[in-house]
């Protein structure tokens, strides 16, 4: 009865489609064989340990996690507050015109290149920032690094909480500003609880995209292997490192703890992006069933 | 529409990439990177043969050399046995330019600094803490010194010019040879790091009371004061073309290294050299290739690229603030050069 | 009694003017960076734009002039080689999800597509340096192609799929019905009505993918000369910008400036102009 046609067609394009899990496969494979040799020959003792050093053949990976959480958090701490205010601003009080060119604009930064964030972060924000706050003596630090990827997550924030709240029920608003409700009252009671799961979600989103995002970081965060409280200090970053050493490395035992770096990333982004990814479909599904 | 282009697109693409023949590539050492670039400018339009090298450091160079990924590569440091066994056993080095690293330092109204291999390295080590140590002061009389706090500033990457840093105080101190060691990388004792050169001479001038050690050319670029350094002679030399070249040529005084340029081997360590005028660190940047090309389309054109950079080339050298390389090792080069098998 | 209310409608009013003053604050505070960058890129790019700068190759230090325009070009051809991997994979996987992907296959590749989508590009980077630098023994355009490619497909796929479901399904039945064959009508008819929306996506992730710096690094590389050929290091606008910035030379760091002008100017270009054209498709 089938067409023969119809037959070819969907196996032809089962077939790429299936092509997507299948390089997913090779991908994570490739990554786990190529760095065998440094599992091996560290252990756990890898993601614990803090020494980075290509001359004694020694490599962990403790920096690198340290300066990617810490900076990502930095980031977070900016972004989050102005992510949501500029949501809320969207999405619940401005009804004027305004309202659509700031949030083309706020688009507009998510499109601007990395490598471009990471030129102005060298020669404007790292200098502005030394100048502005007391006891920075130099503008490749961590907190550089934190503002930069601030600025790069702040679209994802804004714009996933923008949907999230949009995706609370109209009329659960109504009913607010019927009893009198402020704004501020209004969001506070009607909107806040339900949205909660989704704002987690977009916060954790942004999370995700802080810890992957390379250049820009690379460009200013100093890149020096070593643990400091001082957010003023050089750090280094799972990403940035492997784009700065990757190339360069010198033994394949180094190659090989770069690669296992480069899992680690992997194994952190794809877990907070699966939990981030649930709370926002949680949201959006349980007021807008497809 | 768009279709159209895309295909003419693609077309031409698949079109060119037969039509054009020669490309050598090459990768490697950041430091020659500028005089590399004039080169390989320079021969191109006088040879049509085009060479592509690019700045990625000097153990990348080495291991992508190695991996056959590119055709040649640049480095800073010489590579062990144990790396050309892994290239095959048949890697030449080959010097083209020398240069110097420059002790630099940021202290308002101290313009001319003097130190020995000893001072410097008890400051890299962290032992000397203050500007004003007895050390310090005792090698520059009547200059009056702060009671500052020293911050040390090195590379924080892998880097050609860092094993060239380390392997002078290794050289002058069995204390930093038994406790650092010398290499591209090493583990500081003391001091933040900075990124490339670029880095380190940004990092200097940002802090006050900061030394560092960078290549000549970026001290000079960024009107850096640099360390008149006490060499094998007692004399105390500033860093500069002339005490680069005045280092290569009593270098090869010495019998250990004409033996070696005699045998063909060029990894020749110029730190700390005799003579009067010599800036004790010197180093050269050296082009790593396979003995044997046999078989290689490209063999040809990069052993007449590398005959035109020792000869022709040379001439580019002074005004990027490298020094060209002494006629007699010059010589002696070519003639290994002549070996190559194609 | 009446003081009371009159005290606390008063707080609610103040309340309420923090609220909207802050979250304007926010908003107005949120889009300065991108002032700040695109005036910057602009007054500090302007100056070392001119005509030489697209039709020429990098100058050596100390050279005056020179451009980058081997490198524009190279990121053209680099766009079109990821294309030619993530438009197919993209586009058909797109299709199958939307018309047969109802089932757990559909969810395991569904799920496969978002969290490529969600892999640092860099480890895309060493993916594509093993799997085709070392086997080709050479970096390469392609291997560029492949790992920008490869970010490409999932939002291919996705918005291939989303725009397809768009579709009333009563187009799809009157095709049917006239007895055309399903794969015909889910090409020329179905496909066909939703390429705006598809076309949309792909040019955004164009513009994504223009503008990626870290996979570039170690698999197309970096070439200073005309390159055409595609088995060839390759340079681009994001690479060379990158080279040029860490550099130690003031007249490199203006190359990277004008460089920075002339990507951010395409990739504004783009993202604008496919905005104009379809509002429902969102960015990244």
């Amino acid at each position: 009865m089938k067409n023969k046609g119809d037959v070819w067609f969907k196996r032809i394009t089962f077939l790429f489609a299936s092509s997507i899990p299948f390089l997913l496969f090779i991908l994570v494979f490739i990554l786990l064989q190529k760095s065998l040799p440094a599992i091996v020959e560290f252990g756990p003792g890898f993601v614990f340990g803090t020494v980075w050093d290509p001359l004694a053949d020694k490599f962990s990976a403790l920096p690198f996690i340290y300066g990617t959480m810490i900076s990502s958090l930095i980031a977070l701490a900016i972004a989050v507050p102005l992510g949501m205010g500029c949501a809320i601003y969207l999405s619940e009080v401005s009804q004027s015109k305004f309202k659509e060119y700031i949030a083309v604009m706020v688009e507009l930064l998510a499109a601007i290149p990395s490598v471009v964030y990471g030129l102005w972060g060298i020669f404007v924000l790292g200098p502005w920032l030394v100048k502005i706050i007391p006891g920075m003596t130099y503008g490749t630090c961590m907190l550089t690094g934190g503002v930069i990827l601030a600025i790069m997550i702040l679209p994802t924030i804004t714009a996933i909480s923008r949907e999230v709240f949009q995706a609370v029920p109209y009329n659960l608003r109504e009913s607010a500003m019927a009893l009198g409700a402020t704004k501020w009252e209004c969001f506070k009671l009607a909107i806040f609880g339900p949205a909660t799961s989704g704002i987690i979600g977009a916060i954790i989103l942004g999370l995700g995209r802080a810890l992957g995002e390379t250049m820009a970081v690379t460009m200013v965060i100093g890149n020096r292997p070593k643990i400091s409280a001082s957010l003023f200090a050089p750090a280094y970053t799972l990403a940035s490192v492997i784009a700065n050493e990757f190339a360069e490395a010198t033994s394949d035992l180094n190659l090989s703890a770069l690669i296992e770096l480069a899992l680690i990333l992997l194994v952190i982004t794809i877990l907070i992006n699966g939990v981030a990814r649930l709370l926002v479909w949680k949201t959006t599904l349980k007021y807008n069933p497809r | 529409m768009i279709k159209k282009f895309l295909a003419v697109l693609m077309v031409s693409i698949f079109f060119c990439s037969t039509a054009f023949a020669i490309m050598i590539n090459g990768a490697g050492a950041t430091f020659p990177y500028p005089i590399y670039m004039k080169w390989n400018k320079v021969f191109s339009q006088q040879s049509g043969i085009k060479v592509n090298y690019q700045g990625i450091g000097s153990g990348g160079g080495q291991r992508q050399f190695i991996a056959g990924i590119t055709d040649f590569g640049g480095s800073d440091a010489p590579m062990t046995d144990a790396q050309i066994q892994k290239a095959g056993g048949d890697v030449l080095h080959i010097p083209t330019v020398m240069g110097a690293v420059a002790v630099s330092y940021n202290l308002a109204g101290v313009s001319n600094l003097k130190l020995d291999g000893d001072a410097v390295v008890d400051i890299f080590m962290g032992k000397i803490k203050k500007w004003d140590d007895p050390s310090i002061t005792v090698l520059n009389p009547g200059v009056s010194l702060p009671a500052k706090d020293i911050l040390v500033v090195h590379r924080s990457d892998g880097s050609g010019t860092t094993s060239i840093f380390t392997t002078y105080l290794a050289k002058v101190s069995l204390k930093w040879a038994s406790q650092v060691g010398k290499g591209k990388a090493v583990s500081w004792p003391a001091g933040i790091g900075g990124k490339g050169n670029f880095g380190v001479a940004g990092q200097i001038k940002a802090n006050s009371g900061a030394i560092g050690y960078v290549e000549l050319s970026y001290a000079i670029k960024n009107n850096l004061p640099v360390v008149s350094l006490k060499n094998k002679s007692g004399m105390f030399i500033k860093p500069s073309l002339d005490s680069t070249s005045a280092a290569a040529s009593g270098a090869m005084q010495s019998k250990k290294l004409m033996k070696m340029v005699n045998a063909g081997d060029f990894r020749l360590n110029l730190t700390n050299a005799p003579g009067s005028g010599s800036y004790p660190i010197v180093g050269m940047t050296w082009l790593l290739v396979h003995k044997n090309m046999k078989g290689s389309s490209k063999g040809a054109a990069l052993v007449k690229y590398i005959k035109w950079a020792l000869s022709d080339g040379q001439k580019y050298a002074p005004e990027l603030l490298y020094a060209p390389l002494p006629k007699s090792v010059r010589r002696k080069v070519l003639n290994v050069v002549d070996t190559i098998k194609l | 009694m009446e003081n009371n209310t009159q005290i606390q409608s008063k707080v609610r009013r103040i309340k309420e003017q923090i609220f909207l003053i802050a979250v304007f604050l926010c908003a107005v505070i949120a889009v300065i960076p991108l002032f700040s960058v695109i005036g910057y890129v602009f007054v500090k790019g302007i100056g070392a734009i001119d005509f030489n700068f697209f039709t020429q190759l990098p100058a050596p230090v100390g050279e005056t002039g020179g451009g980058m325009g081997n490198a524009v070009v190279g990121t053209f051809i680099l766009v079109v080689l990821s294309c030619l991997l993530g438009l197919p994979i993209g586009i058909f996987g797109g299709i199958w999800l939307a018309q047969f992907g109802g089932g757990k296959r559909g969810f395991m590749i569904r799920y496969a597509a978002d969290v490529l989508s969600s892999i640092p590009s860099i480890v895309i980077g060493i993916f594509a340096y093993v799997l085709i630098v070392t086997t080709m023994k050479r970096f390469s355009a392609i291997a560029g192609g492949f790992a920008l490619g490869i970010i490409m497909i999932p939002t291919v796929t996705r918005t291939t799929e989303e725009m397809i479901k768009m579709i009333p399904r009563s187009l799809y039945e009157a095709g049917l019905a006239l007895g055309i064959p399903e794969w015909r009508v889910t090409l020329s008819i179905v496909f066909r009505t939703a390429w705006n929306g598809v076309f949309t996506g792909i040019m955004l992730s164009v513009s994504r993918i223009m503008g990626e710096t870290a996979p570039l690094l170690f698999t197309a590389f970096n070439s200073m000369y005309w390159n055409f050929s595609i088995d060839q290091p390759m340079s681009s606008m994001t690479v060379q910008i990158y080279n040029y910035a860490i550099s130690p030379f003031a007249e490199w760091h203006a190359k990277a400036w004008a460089g920075s002008l002339t990507l951010v100017a395409l990739v504004l270009g783009i993202t604008l102009l496919v905005r104009k054209f379809s509002k429902r498709v969102r960015y990244g």
